[in-house]
């Protein structure tokens, strides 16, 4: 596996459980957002995902969050879509990233337009997640352009990708896709947040027998919910996430004003299971629009703190 | 074959309203198997112009005709006796058609009578999908049958995306996930190990992304 200045790489190397959490942009123009939501949880955790335009909702680009966090001394990762740029502004970026030593990268296709606030769009995808992978492999270890240009200055990026073992049509195609990714050159990867544990263990079963997690770190994605209702609009309404009833069943049974507590609670037993799952190299904390509620789950979980490596 | 649907009788009137002499030309090729454009269907709408012209109270001559194709010269020409005596022409073949007509009647005025939608296939009267988007380099062999050009929303090589869920895309509960219909087929056909590979990024030169197209056979040019 090719070695770069990614911290978050050398804290997976290094044996320990990996933290990241996420930052959304704002939808303006206020860079403020950013330092503030970062500087929540950048004690808790090994590297700060940035949001790419997510659900299709235009913000504030990602290259420019992670700019800033980078010159806020922090780890971005740097998520990527396909939806909107093709593969000349891709590989632009990605120079662009690298030369202010942005070191991990988020490869995605992104969710389709039609979830967002410019449904009327045209899209791009003139690369998918998986070509973009290869592309960013390409530029990292073969120091050449999709066109055939060849440069000096190579960008040092840790190649991540989503994995999501919930989506159709079944869990040995996920685990198969994840393969393919991994072909692709991805070196780690951030799943869909887990709440259906049995689908989530068999396709780590089916990982570890395939070998992909010798090559690949699953980051497990965890998202707190804050009350029944968004388990229940998860559950009905956002594609690719599998919330049992039960939980459903256990977010209602407690009173409104307890609920946000339960589903840290659920949150911090998530991890603690995880943890004791084969193959599970650290966690991707998801708290949408409630990023303060990061460290809590990272001190309950004895990820805390974080552990200082050289270098790091 | 292109499919198409009529344009709205309100937007077609917005049109000719102010024309005395109308000919709809109708097309006997593909809009007439999905019942767009064909003879029926340039009747239906003289009618309903005539109708129209009456309770405005104009004096106006709606006729209608229909052509074998309209996107070959041959069968264009025979509008070539009476075309001059028209105002305007209401297409109702696909955008090919309509342009290839207003390319040699230039100084008509033609206007397009459907909306030409995809290239696609009758499931039953009345409904129709679309299979390919013509980027002139045939993958279908490698992904059973089934085209992630045309059927992934994303138009991902290598799929399924992440919300594809019970078979269906995350756009629509609709529409088919194009990359469970692969997978399903490579299975049926033993050939699941195509799907283990990663596809390299496609070359889009031979799609619309190379411009307008153009095909010289030079093995049936005289």
């Amino acid at each position: 596996m090719t070695t770069t200045p990614s911290k978050l790489q050398k804290m997976i190397a290094s044996g320990n459980f990996a933290v990241t959490s996420e930052v959304g942009p704002p939808r303006s123009a206020d860079g403020q957002v950013i330092e503030h939501k970062a500087k929540l949880i950048k004690d808790y955790v090994d590297a700060i995902n940035v949001t790419d335009n997510q659900t299709s909702v235009c913000r504030l680009c990602s290259l420019a969050a992670c700019i800033k966090l980078k010159l806020m001394g922090l780890e971005p990762v740097l998520q990527m879509v396909t939806r909107d740029r093709n593969r000349i502004a891709l590989q632009s970026d990605i120079l662009g990233a690298a030369s202010f030593g942005i070191n991990n990268i988020l490869c995605l296709t992104g969710d389709h337009q039609h979830f967002g606030d410019h449904a009327n769009c045209a899209n791009v995808f003139d690369l998918d997640s998986t070509q973009l992978a290869m592309t960013v492999r390409m530029m990292r270890d073969e120091g050449k352009l999709l066109g055939g240009h060849e440069f000096e200055v190579r960008p040092q990026m840790f190649i991540g990708a989503a994995a999501n073992p919930f989506a159709g049509p079944n869990v040995e195609l996920r685990a198969a896709r994840l393969g393919k990714k991994v072909a692709a050159g991805v070196q780690f990867v951030q799943t869909q947040c887990i709440y259906n544990m049995d689908t989530f263990k068999t396709f780590m079963k089916i990982c570890v027998d395939r070998g992909l997690t010798e090559k690949c770190a699953i980051l497990a994605g965890i998202t707190p919910m804050k009350n029944v209702g968004m388990a229940r609009y998860m559950q009905k309404r956002v594609p690719g996430i599998d919330v049992p009833d039960a939980i459903i069943k256990r977010m209602a049974g407690v009173p409104k004003e307890k609920q946000a507590e339960e589903g840290i609670n659920l949150a911090v037993e998530q991890i603690e299971e995880l943890k004791e799952v084969p193959g599970i190299k650290g966690f991707h904390i998801m708290a949408i629009e409630w990023e303060e509620k990061v460290p809590e789950i990272v001190e309950r979980t004895g990820l805390y703190p974080r552990p200082q490596l050289n270098g790091g | 074959m292109i499919k198409a649907v009529p344009k709205p009788l309100e937007e077609i009137i917005g049109r000719v309203q102010d024309s005395n002499k109308v000919l709809i030309a109708g097309c006997d090729g593909c809009v007439t198997v999905c019942e767009a454009g064909g003879m029926k269907e340039a009747k239906i709408l003289a009618s309903a112009l005539r109708l129209y012209y009456t309770q405005a109270g104009k004096q106006a001559q709606v006729d209608e005709t229909s052509l074998t194709r309209q996107c070959e010269k041959e069968y264009l020409a025979q509008l070539s006796d009476k075309i001059d005596g028209y105002d305007a022409v209401v297409s109702l073949a696909c955008g090919v058609g309509v342009q290839y007509l207003a390319e040699m009647y230039d100084n008509k005025i033609v206007y397009p009578g459907v909306d030409t939608c995809f290239l696609g296939v009758n499931e039953e009267r009345g409904l129709y999908s679309e299979r390919c988007q013509a980027c002139g380099k045939c993958i279908l062999a490698d992904t059973g049958g089934v085209c992630p050009i045309a059927r992934c929303s994303k138009r991902m090589l290598n799929g399924p995306c992440g919300g594809s869920e019970a078979g269906k895309c995350e756009i629509n509960p609709d529409i088919p996930c194009g990359w469970q219909l692969i997978y399903e087929r490579l299975k049926t056909l033993g050939q699941l190990d195509r799907f283990e590979k990663p596809v390299e990024p496609k070359d889009w030169k031979t799609s619309r992304d190379g411009g307008p197209r153009k095909i010289v056979r030079e093995d049936l040019r005289i």
